[in-house]
């Protein structure tokens, strides 16, 4: 097992590093200049070299790129053009928003899509099954914005259970946190909820038909343990597939959710840094989800190897 | 039905000695397809004596394993059951859901043709094992994990502690049919069900498994309903063979007589389909055509379109009638019916 995760851990490296060198070249060959950016129209051609040079922009791509590698190593992102702040010191508070927003959507989308799958495949073909995966149809094909403005109408506008929008840290209390998480975080865990319960429904019905399932129940064993435990363990590894995939997909597309709900998050912040050419901040931001998908690939793996055993022998 | 009128031709067959273990009377099993109901198995009788063994033969799709399905008490889920499954002397057949799963595992055992899936591949030997034992028995941790240690030392796997922590795909195919044969006798039933258990082995496993189910199953007193195709193992291993064709039983008698001399003309075709141990060089017939697709079965005989011996009367249905060693359901039987 531990050489499994040794080698999984190995192989997350260029996940890192591709993600980075791609994001690092686009950057620079797409047009706009920060330093241009910064100093404005009024900016004579001499004072936007000078800024320039001090900037590091002046030397060759990969000059500028072993530099920040370098940096990386020594725990210095650089400085934002913008905030003339070290990015290390950005980036935490706006990376915890997004981090917060994807795992209490993504613990909304698993509970929901366990649930309605599992119920769905007990229910196989009568009225409730066929209700629950139209409702996952119909998730499926709506987009999350769609779903957060309609949040937003009911919840917040009509009912005024839970504030507009803005964020509570967790640190101002759970409550005020929960208030202000919620309702985005659900916009942005419906699609993926009723993903796992499509899934989660048709590894269930596969694994029903399974024979060791039906020795299970020739043992003598309890319905409860056969589904809860027998066939649950098979069943959730698909599902654990999509929940990988759409922890990444949350990380990465909480942009709209953000913006709708005036959330600091880490999605909204890299938006802002693109359009303001403020190189450092992207990279750093792409580093820090690089960072997070890399280490949540690895969570996956583990959990994989933990649910099924011929894994860990390859 | 009046339950003291025994009609079922078959138990009279049974050894006489004791009461038997498994007593099937006029079992029928329909299936239910898109609102029509079909009959799949029809008027199904025999019984099994503790320690006897009873065969079940007859080619894919004639209703063996769904017939030992509805015994075990899992048949499909649209299938309705009717007639009498008697157990030691109770009828579980009208039992609740949840009582018939009580006597699974416990008072039935059941043997899967295909271990590689039917044991589960993700949890621990010893897992699956020890469930079983703690739920059927009330075992404690420890002490189910100690009899699953003497079962499999029973069955003849090596350094059982080991195995126990081990998972199915690590094992070859023969220490699989053990674990599950360890699985199926782990709570001592009284009745074993086997459904092919030799026809995933390497021939050369199939007789070490064999063997270790005739041991099991004289030392333990169980009887045994031995599902095959393969009428070799039948003589060798059976006491009594109940040939079935289509849905019905078509032939009942000692294993040893019906391989040796047939009466029903299906059981002919099964055995000249077959090469001889003897080395014969007599040239192999295959019975014509193939089994009706299930539950579609012909009116009359249900072998009549494939029968060598069809005649215009086989469009009625026979009736079961006893002969010399057993019964046969044939209007042209191989060998005169006793009157």
């Amino acid at each position: 097992m531990l050489r499994y995760i040794g080698k999984r851990f190995l192989l997350i490296l260029p996940t890192i590093f591709v993600p980075l060198i791609l994001v690092f070249l686009l950057l620079r060959l797409s047009p706009g200049d920060p330093a241009g950016m910064m100093l404005g129209d009024q900016a004579t051609v001499d004072q936007i070299n000078a800024l320039r040079q001090e900037l590091g922009l002046d030397q060759p791509i990969w000059m500028q790129f072993l530099l920040w590698l370098k940096g990386i190593f020594t725990l210095n992102l650089g400085d934002s053009i913008f905030f003339r702040k070290p990015v290390i010191e950005i980036i935490p508070s706006y990376a915890s928003v997004t981090l917060l927003l994807t795992l209490v959507g993504l613990t909304l989308a698993i509970i929901f899509g366990v649930t309605f799958g599992l119920i769905a495949s007990m229910n196989r073909n009568n009225p409730v099954d066929r209700g629950v995966v139209g409702w996952a149809v119909l998730g499926i094909s709506l987009p999350e914005f769609w779903f957060a403005l309609l949040l937003v109408f009911v919840f917040s506008v009509t009912l005024r259970w839970f504030p507009v929008a803005g964020y509570n840290p967790p640190s101002a209390g759970m409550i005020a946190f929960a208030a202000t998480i919620f309702l985005p975080a659900l916009a942005l865990g419906i699609r993926q909820s009723a993903l796992m319960t499509r899934m989660m429904r048709s590894s269930m019905l596969d694994v029903l038909n399974e024979p060791y399932i039906t020795t299970a129940r020739a043992q003598g064993l309890p319905e409860k343990k056969v589904i809860g435990e027998y066939a649950m363990r098979t069943a959730s590894i698909p599902v654990v597939t999509v929940v990988g995939l759409s922890a990444s997909y949350m990380l990465g597309g909480a942009v709209t959710i953000e913006i709708i709900f005036a959330l600091p998050g880490l999605g909204r912040m890299l938006v802002e840094a693109v359009g303001r050419r403020d190189y450092p901040v992207v990279e750093g931001g792409v580093l820090t989800i690089a960072l997070v998908l890399a280490m949540l690939n690895l969570l996956i793996d583990i959990i994989y190897a933990y649910l099924d055993p011929r894994i860990r022998y390859q | 039905m009046t339950p003291d009128k025994h009609t079922s031709a078959a138990s009279d067959a049974a050894p006489a000695t004791a009461r038997p273990t498994l007593e099937v009377d006029r079992l029928n099993l329909s299936l239910k397809i898109d609102r029509h109901v079909v009959p799949i198995v029809t008027d199904i009788s025999f019984s099994i004596a503790p320690g006897e063994a009873v065969a079940l033969v007859g080619e894919s799709g004639c209703g063996k394993s769904i017939t030992a399905s509805a015994i075990l008490g899992l048949p499909p889920e649209n299938a309705t059951v009717t007639g009498k499954i008697v157990l030691n002397g109770r009828d579980i057949a009208g039992f609740s859901k949840n009582e018939r799963r009580k006597l699974c595992g416990s008072e039935i055992g059941f043997i899967f043709q295909e271990p590689m899936t039917a044991l589960h591949p993700t949890l621990t030997i010893g897992h699956q094992l020890t469930d079983t034992l703690r739920n059927n028995l009330g075992l404690s941790k420890k002490a189910a994990m100690d009899r699953a240690a003497e079962l499999l030392d029973r069955v003849g796997i090596p350094r059982p502690r080991d195995i126990l922590k081990g998972y199915v795909h690590e094992l070859s195919g023969g220490m699989r049919q053990r674990v599950m044969i360890a699985l199926a006798i782990s709570c001592d039933p009284s009745l074993v069900i086997a459904d092919e258990p030799t026809t995933a082995l390497d021939v050369t496993i199939q007789a070490q498994v064999l063997d270790l189910l005739e041991d099991m199953r004289t030392e333990m007193n169980i009887a045994m309903l031995f599902i095959t195709h393969d009428l070799e193992v039948v003589a060798d291993f059976c006491e009594r063979a109940v040939i079935m064709y289509a849905g019905d039983v078509v032939e009942t008698g000692s294993s040893r007589a019906v391989v040796d001399q047939p009466v029903h003309p299906y059981t002919r075709g099964l055995l000249d389909a077959v090469p001889h141990k003897d080395g014969s060089t007599e040239k192999l017939t295959p019975i014509p055509g193939t089994v009706p697709q299930i539950g579609d079965w012909p009116k009359g005989c249900r072998f009549a379109p494939r029968c060598p011996r069809r005649s215009p009367q086989c469009e009625l249905r026979p009736e079961v009638e006893p002969t010399k060693r057993g019964q046969v359901r044939c209007w042209h039987p191989l060998e005169e019916t006793v009157q």
